[in-house]
């Protein structure tokens, strides 16, 4: 099995809070993220798909395609905008790492029809990422 | 049908330290010969990058595995403040009878941090360079990760 990974960046506005929480809980468990003004990141995601090549391309799946999966469903719907308020997947939960990590899996996972979705990796910082996967399938990064 | 989405969640901590890679139970000559320079008697440093992976249910309250600042606290006390600047050889008692490799420091700060009560701990993976990391999921693992 090969596992082939494409980047890709883009910058997004959010903060966190919790509207059945008090305000003192909100800023207690959130601390500067909970700045009702917000805040932003740029955003690294690494899309992991595994497979066999093809034995007449050599590929797992066609790049192109990958890489307009990723415009069409991540891009035009999370490059510069305010995910508290623009990404209607996100309603209804706080904007973190692992819920946007989770919410691009389902996305993108019925969009990928060669080879299949192995791993996302939502880096909101260098120093800060989740994984999301199926559980039960090998390791992250793994074959 | 498909098995359940997992999340883990990685943070970065970086401490400098240094070391000197020596054992107890090799000749001068064998240390020389096993660990060539990291063997110099005066030791030296690295700015070592550890990357910690916990799991957990997200709370759908919070949308976290573990809040980030419960997580850093557990790290800056069980591991920042017992390794930055520090000589692994000298102050950290693990290593006054193991030779402080990367590989045996994963496994050191897999035991400091594996109790860390917010979430399961799955992995430790430790640049000691930029050029060579090093990974530990502890014994029952089935594998390192990348």
């Amino acid at each position: 099995m090969i596992l082939l990974t494409r980047k890709i960046e883009f910058s997004a506005s959010h903060f966190y809070n919790n509207p059945s929480l008090s305000p003192e809980e909100n800023r207690r468990i959130f601390g500067k993220c909970n700045n009702p003004h917000g805040h932003g990141h740029n955003y690294t995601l690494e899309v992991t798909v595994e497979g066999e090549p093809d034995p007449v391309t050599g590929m797992v799946l066609d790049l192109k395609e990958l890489k307009d999966i990723l415009e069409r469903e991540v891009m035009q719907r999370m490059d510069h905008r305010h995910l508290n308020y623009e990404v209607p997947e996100l309603t209804g939960q706080i904007p973190t790492c692992e819920n946007i990590s989770r919410v691009i899996w389902l996305l993108l996972e019925p969009k990928i029809t060669q080879g299949k979705l192995h791993r996302v990796r939502l880096y909101e910082s260098p120093d800060l990422f989740a994984d999301c996967f199926r559980n039960g399938a090998n390791a992250p990064g793994n074959s | 049908m498909s098995s359940p989405l997992k999340i883990e969640l990685g943070r970065r901590y970086r401490f400098s330290a240094s070391h000197r890679l020596h054992s107890a139970h090799l000749t001068e000559e064998e240390n020389c010969r096993v660990f060539g320079k990291c063997n110099n008697p005066y030791g030296h440093g690295h700015n070592y990058v550890v990357e910690v992976t916990v799991s957990g249910n997200v709370d759908p309250a919070t949308g976290m595995i573990a809040n980030l600042a419960d997580l850093d606290a557990y790290v800056e006390r069980n591991m920042l403040d017992e390794f930055d600047l520090k000589s692994l050889n000298e102050d950290v008692p693990a290593f006054r009878d193991t030779v402080p490799t990367t590989e045996n420091l994963c496994i050191e700060i897999f035991q400091r941090l594996k109790s860390f009560p917010s979430a399961k701990l799955e992995r430790i993976r430790i640049e000691e360079t930029g050029k060579n990391s090093f990974e530990y999921a502890g014994e029952n693992s089935e594998g390192n990760r990348q």
